[in-house]
């Protein structure tokens, strides 16, 4: 059974459809590429799926269970976790804050405990703390866990918001060009850490991509956008020689 | 250059006394106070022992100013530098025993020290206590707006409304149960129950002003935006009308006789408890979940955090202890009428946030006394100290834009350990 499922999702941004007809299917620890030129609708696709916009027509279903329709916090708490294209972090809170604030639907103390500073609340966000750091650990900015984001160089802030989603303990996670803006370097060193995450936690990834190079490295299928719309599905190989892809992304061959 | 120098070796002598050192060097300056202040003040030339550090006789006397500044050097400088310099390696030792301690008996202890101090302070006279029990609630009031406007980055604007609901219930509670009035009855209660069931009815005003406050989250937090400043405002109109023509609670003439149990200790520990409670909301992952969504709301909701409910419990948790301000500010004063939790109360507790810190509890203690007690000195000037403190936090705006002590929240273990060298044991 597939662990994300979507069928036949479509959305308007009033007269303009958005996405039309979207469908996927993700098998656990696949990794899935989505491109297609500026505008065809992929970060829309994603914001649909993670809840922060509801699919007017369609279903999204996590391990057969239909999430859409619930709101954003619940999505990710049942297993769809997320980056973002422009790097959403929280400008004020530390690197370790960050990836602790991700462990928050998991949090049992509650207000009592919030309040009061029980026992239990030490216990919980000591485990937090060690799993956290484990995380930065992963992602090679432990040393940076007392650091404020605004302050770290631009890798780092990917690194960062990667380590983020996995916290949430995903079981899907989507990742919105994960490389851009990143130097040649940069991109080896974020490209290790995507495999390195698909390996650990078995993940199931999408991955929103411009930079062809990535996305046939890692990817074992790719869905082509258009307009909303697929318009073309299968290996690397086949979209890369695919003429309607070349179109989308060249135009159509004129003759005069 | 050398003279900056000079200042800093001077001011290293001092880098290593530990709070329980400066809590004594306090408590030594405010006891030598209550035992010669008296004369000292004559013998320095001045009529009484200056209430407030010579703040309060700054612009009534101004000729006295170098006096008064004599007196606080010779009472509370001289005592307190050199006893806390002389005393390091024994005030260490015994912090580091404290230290040890489990920290609910280190806590009491510190607290207890801070109390003694306040107390022999605030005996000298009766000027004195007030001003002190009413920064105090300042306190309370600034911490719990600076929830709002400051770790949550939303504008409230009904906090004084939230502050009228508390003191308006527990006035009404005190009065209607404890005391003989006119308007309320006799007592239905033995007075002598009064101050025990004291901290009941203060809690229920907290209660009501969470209420309150839920009548202003319901629609304000469905979006984000300027929102709930527009409703809080309007919050603010309601509940200050509302009580105006209220004949049950005696509309714009207020209550008064309210029965004196609002002493310093009472306010001294609800003050404590609010610190404590808004301290320990922020420090935990629940509540630095408001960063998140201050930050930003569309990260926060995708790493799973509840925001409405993030933002809901923060305003009614804020409002509540808006509420227990206006409570113990009603039983201070011992009369309460709508008219003071009017724009001019906001304007002075925004004034209090912004001038002290955003996201700070400590800012929020620095902004209250500092306001309060610039409060208290410009006071001769009447209606036109309202040009002067605008006139500070529109400097504080320009240099320091979040405030004097911005991001600071207070964390007790490195507040209580001792400071001892590197190579030394602790």
């Amino acid at each position: 059974m597939p662990v994300l499922e979507v069928r036949k999702m479509s959305h308007n941004f009033g007269g303009l459809r958005a996405v039309n007809g979207y469908h996927l299917e993700i098998d656990p620890g696949q990794i899935r590429g989505l491109i297609g030129p500026n505008g065809a609708g992929k970060t829309t696709i994603f914001n649909l799926i993670s809840g922060i916009y509801t699919p007017m027509e369609g279903e999204v279903l996590l391990n057969g269970q239909k999430v859409n329709g619930l709101p954003s916090h619940r999505i990710a708490s049942m297993g769809i976790s997320r980056t973002f294209q422009n790097l959403l972090l929280w400008r004020h809170m530390t690197v370790l804050d960050h990836v602790k604030m991700a462990h928050y639907s998991r949090i049992r103390y509650g207000l009592v405990g919030a309040f009061f500073g029980t026992r239990q609340r030490l216990r919980e966000e000591e485990e937090i703390e060690e799993r956290a750091l484990e995380l930065l650990e992963m992602m090679g900015i432990r040393h940076l866990a007392d650091q404020v984001v605004l302050n770290l160089p631009y890798g780092a802030q990917r690194r960062v918001e990667m380590a983020r989603a996995l916290a949430t303990e995903p079981k899907v996670l989507l990742l919105d060009e994960p490389t851009a803006g990143m130097n040649p370097e940069e991109l080896v060193q974020i490209m290790e850490i995507i495999r390195r995450a698909h390996r650990e936690f078995g993940l199931a990834i999408l991955l929103i991509e411009h930079r062809l190079k990535v996305v046939m490295e890692l990817c074992e299928k790719i869905q082509t956008l258009n307009f909303g719309e697929v318009i073309a599905e299968g290996t690397p190989e086949e979209i890369q020689n695919d003429p309607k892809v070349i179109d989308a992304y060249l135009g159509k061959e004129s003759v005069i | 250059m050398a003279s900056t120098t000079t200042l800093l070796t001077f001011r290293a002598g001092w880098s290593r006394v530990p709070l329980v050192g400066w809590l004594f060097g306090a408590l030594l300056a405010v006891t030598l106070e209550r035992l010669v202040g008296g004369p000292l003040a004559l013998a320095v030339g001045l009529p009484k022992i200056p209430a407030l550090f010579g703040l309060d006789i700054m612009l009534k006397k101004p000729l006295l100013i170098p006096n008064a500044i004599l007196y606080v050097l010779l009472l509370y400088g001289l005592p307190m530098g050199i006893a806390t310099r002389a005393s390091i390696a024994p005030a260490n030792r015994l912090a580091t025993g404290l230290y040890r301690l489990p920290i609910v008996v280190t806590t009491i202890v510190y607290i207890g020290l801070l109390y003694a101090i306040f107390h022999v302070w605030a005996e000298v006279n009766d000027y004195r206590a007030l001003v002190l029990k009413l920064t105090l609630i300042a306190i309370m009031f600034t911490l719990s707006l600076n929830v709002i406007n400051g770790y949550m980055g939303e504008f409230s604007c009904s906090h004084p409304g939230f502050m009228a609901l508390g003191a308006y219930c527990t006035s009404v509670f005190s009065l209607g149960l404890f005391v003989d009035t006119r308007f309320f009855g006799t007592a239905l209660l033995p007075p002598a129950l009064g101050p025990f069931l004291f901290p009941v009815t203060l809690v229920l005003g907290g209660i009501l002003a969470a209420a309150g406050a839920l009548i202003v989250a319901v629609p304000s937090f469905r979006t984000r935006g300027d929102y709930l400043a527009i409703i809080s405002l309007a919050f603010l109109f309601i509940v200050k009308s509302l009580i105006e023509n209220l004949e049950f609670v005696r509309g714009p003439r207020g209550l008064s006789g309210q029965p004196d149990w609002a002493n310093l200790p009472t306010v001294f520990l609800w003050t404590i408890a609010c610190i404590w409670s808004i301290n320990n909301f922020v420090r935990s992952t629940i509540g630095k979940a408001l960063n998140a969504v201050r930050d930003n709301e569309l990260a926060a909701s995708a790493m799973t955090v509840d925001t409405r409910r993030t933002k809901m419990v923060a305003f009614l948790f804020s409002a509540f202890w808006a509420g227990i301000a206006g409570g113990l500010f009603a039983h201070v004063l011992r009369y309460v009428n709508p008219g003071t939790f009017g724009i001019q109360s906001l304007a002075e507790v925004l004034a209090m946030v912004y001038f002290g810190g955003l996201n700070s509890v400590y800012g929020s203690i620095v902004g209250a006394v500092s306001i309060s007690l610039l409060g208290e000195a410009l006071r001769p000037l009447e209606i036109f100290k309202w040009i002067i403190i605008p006139l500070l936090l529109i400097l504080v705006m320009i240099y320091r834009p979040t405030g004097l002590v911005a991001f600071k929240d207070v964390d007790v273990t490195s507040l209580f350990r001792p400071k001892t060298g590197p190579g030394e044991e602790a």
